[in-house]
This record gives structure tokens, sequence and C-alpha cells, in this order.
């Protein structure tokens, strides 16, 4: 069990049987009062943020997640689909938990995925990917307001702003982190 | 080289100004200051607030009984700036040591105190206004005084009294309320209910409010300021039930400073106040965390 002061940034605990995590943290105190604790917590299952004021001698269960190395096979009507390689258990993630990482998903690529129990609630995406543009308007010249850069679609329908000299049928590297181009591969 | 200390220094330069420029303040007008040891055989028991031990002594979490040891033995206007000691607080406003200031005046009340308040500030500003993280706090005219109860039915929906028995009086001060205050100017909020003054004298014609106030500057807690209980009974019943509470909570029994009580009888009316002066320096230097401006907090030795 965790005590109040054990409460700080990225502490994973479980409230109502279900994992949050501290996504701000701050102690405070009214003059002559009793210590209060605010915590800034997200659901890691449902990603809503909210605050909640603590006083010590609350204690909190810690909530047991474990990361485990697997492919992604496919994605159907019931979501994405993940492989564990080592015992074949297949986990099925939405894409309401995967958000914009389900961009970046190509098939057999390995991640690691997050489980809560059995429960997959969140993949760890290599940094880089290799994607390949599908759409993307040649750049127009004289075209300064843009810079030297313009908007285009990669295959999996995301969309980022790309230098002027890529074209359609490039294929392009993307950090993973910020989402955003990082070069040209060369085939 | 260690740049986050390296960048600290102009903000450090400017705290060395700022407590030179409140010395000058204080000793220019007619206050004598004093140092008193800071480490003690024992503080004033409060229940919230948790002394660091020294050997079987304990850190002073203020220097509030020894400045009235003094006020009792006939020093009129005193005042001290030193280290403090509280256990267990660290967040982006406090640090388990910090610095104090502490005024006394004899023969003054509360009310007096919040106007020393006002010419402290003036002092510091000269020119008036205070940009901090995007408020601009006036300090040319007066400063807001709003009572507690006026407060809790300005910004919340029940009253202090039955958040007090709703147990939620704190969160209350702390979350909603706090954050609004001194804005626009500083504000006072004044005329706290008795229990949560345990060193304050009540309001002669009302019992149950406790003449206390805090000031608050765009939202900070910056001074806890109070017209001084002088009784030496009622002051030992509130000791006693406070050091009752504590023993319950920690299991050991607790002693009461029986030296202050004792000089207690010889105290005139007196009031006094304590500033955060790390607080103040995150004012007058906008800077968002207490971090910033002192040379190292715990995690940086």
């Amino acid at each position: 069990m965790y005590s109040c002061s054990d409460l700080k940034k990225g502490l994973k605990i479980l409230i109502d049987g279900e994992p949050h995590v501290i996504a701000g943290f701050d102690f405070t105190k009214p003059g002559k009062g009793q210590a209060l604790y605010k915590c800034k917590l997200r659901n890691m299952l449902t990603g809503a943020l909210f605050d909640r004021t603590y006083r010590s001698g609350e204690s909190f269960e810690p909530a047991s997640l474990e990361e485990r190395d697997m492919q992604f096979l496919y994605q159907d009507d019931s979501g994405y689909v993940f492989m564990d390689q080592k015992t074949y258990e297949q986990t099925i993630l939405t894409e309401e938990v995967l958000g914009d990482d389900k961009y970046f998903l190509i098939d057999n690529m390995e991640v690691k995925v997050l489980l809560f129990g059995e429960r997959g609630i969140g993949i760890t995406l290599p940094i880089f990917v290799n994607l390949r543009v599908t759409v993307s308007d040649p750049w127009v010249k004289g075209d300064t307001a843009a810079g030297n850069s313009k908007p285009a679609t990669v295959e999996t329908g995301y969309n980022l702003q790309v230098p002027s000299f890529v074209e359609e049928g490039t294929l392009i590297q993307i950090d993973t982190r910020t989402g955003e181009y990082v070069t040209r591969v060369k085939e | 080289m260690n740049h986050s200390l390296a960048h600290k220094q102009q903000r450090l330069k400017q705290r060395a100004r700022i407590i030179q420029t409140i010395r000058a303040f204080f000793i220019d007008t007619g206050f004598l200051e004093i140092e008193t040891p800071h480490r003690i055989p024992l503080n004033a028991p409060e229940v919230h607030i948790t002394p660091l031990p020294s050997q079987d002594w304990q850190l002073h979490t203020s220097p509030e009984l020894a400045m009235k040891r003094l006020l009792a033995a006939g020093y009129d206007n005193i005042f001290q700036i030193c280290p403090c000691w509280r256990a267990e607080e660290l967040g982006s406003r406090h640090l388990p040591e910090f610095t104090l200031l502490e005024w006394y005046r004899s023969h003054c009340d509360y009310q007096d105190l919040m106007t020393d308040c006002e010419k402290l500030f003036r002092h510091l500003l000269p020119d008036s206004t205070l940009l901090y993280q995007d408020q601009q706090v006036d300090l040319q005219q007066p400063f807001e005084r709003l009572t507690i109860a006026d407060a809790f039915s300005r910004y919340t929906d029940t009253t202090a009294w039955q958040a007090l028995k709703d147990d939620c009086f704190d969160e209350l001060i702390a979350i909603t309320i706090e954050p609004q205050l001194g804005l626009a100017r500083p504000t006072i909020l004044y005329d706290y209910p008795a229990e949560l003054a345990s060193l304050a004298r009540r309001k002669a014609d009302q019992p149950e409010i406790a003449e206390r106030f805090e000031l608050y500057v765009a939202g900070i807690e910056l001074a806890n300021g109070f017209s001084e209980l002088i009784d030496p009974v009622e002051q030992r019943q509130r000791f006693k039930n406070d050091a009752r509470i504590i023993a319950q909570q920690t299991n050991r029994p607790l002693q009461i400073p029986e030296p202050f009580l004792n000089d207690l009888q010889q105290m005139p009316p007196a009031a006094g106040i304590a500033l955060g002066i790390d607080r103040l320096v995150m004012l007058l230097t906008n800077a968002e965390s207490i971090d910033q401006v002192v040379a190292f907090t715990p995690q940086d030795l």
C-alpha cells in the first residue's frame, strides 16, 4: 500500500478497482489547517482526467500493470489484435484505448502491450516507424506561406506535414513520440 | 557546472535585496531585530504542524513562543527573520525548511497588523503594481478585507460553520477559495472560527470568532496574523486539548510549554504575524515554484 507521502507524478494506483496514473501532483496546506495532497488523475482505462484531493492518513493500492512484448496481427471489427510471441495468447485493444497510436501500427510490428490483468490498456510503439505516403499534392512553387512543407497522408490515414520534395509513394520515417516527419527512407 | 543552481543567481540576488529592504523597513519604523534559538525543548502543540526532532529537543516551527516571552518582558516592537522547520511539508509552495518573517507589537491588535502589511508592500513595491504569472495586482488601493463568513458565501454554496461541521473547511479554503483571493489587489481574509486559531484572542462581542487573518496575494497565502491570546488559563486549556489530540494520533504523551505559559501572565495586549519570505520572494520575482527562490531544496542535497 502507498501512503500520501508516496504520491508523485507517474505513480499508478487503483481507484474503485481501476488503474489510474497521477498526471499532476502538489502538496498544499491552508494556514493552520491540515496537509492536503492535490492530484490530477488519469483513468488508464477510459483516459478520463480529473482532480482529487487526499488527506494524510489515506492509503492507496498500487495498480499492478504488466508490459509484454507482442506482435500486431491485424485489425477487424473487434479491434486491434496483438499476439504474445511466446505464449501465442491474443489480446484485443480497442480503437479508443489506442488513440493516435493506431496510426503507427503496421502488420507484424512488435510493440509492448500494457496489461491490467488480462486487459490490454495501451501500447508502447517503436520510436520510429516507416510509412508510405498515399496522398500529397505537389508543392506549389511560390507558396511561401506554408514555408517549405506541405500536408500529406500516409497509408494508415494519418495526416502530417512533410517537406516539399516528398512525393506520393515515398516511404518516410515518423517519430511516434511527436508524430512528426523525420526523413525519407531509402529503398 | 551545476546549471540549475547557476540559473538561480538572479533570483537569489533579488531575494537578498528583498530581505535587506524588509529589515530596513522594520528597523526604520522602530522595531528591534531579535534572534531566538532555533533548537528548543518544545513547540506549541498544534494539531496540523509536526516539528522535526533534534536529539531530545525540536527545531522550532516558528519563533512565536520566544517572541511572545520577549513581549511579556517589556519588548514592545520586535521582529525576526529566521529559518523554521516543519516535517513533511514539500510542494510547489512548501519546503520543510523555510524562512519566516515574524513581527510583534504590544498594545496593538490584528487591525494594526493589516495596516502594517499594506505599508510593507508599498515599501517593497513603490511603483504600486505587481505582475505575477500574468496576474496584475494593484497595490495602490487599500487591500481587500473579506471575512471568512463572506468568503464562504461569495465563493462556495455552504457556510464556514457548516463546512467545519461537514469536515471540508480546509479543502474549500485551499482548493476553492484561495485561488480566487488577492488577484486584482491583495486580500485580507479575517475573523476565523475560534477553533482554527489556537493562540489567537476571541472577539469580545463574538466569542465564536477569533481575531485572526491571512494575507493573500495573487492566490498565494502569504501571512497569518492575529491578536494574541494573553489569558494563560484559556491558553493552557487550548494547549491541553491540542496535546490530547496529537497524543492520540502519535501514541505518545505530549508536554505543553510551561515557561511560555508562565510568562504569558505578564504579557500585555499584543498582536503578531508570520509571513513566508520564500513565498514573498516567489511573488516579487515571478517564480512559479518555491524551489526557484532557495539555493538548495532537500532533493538538491
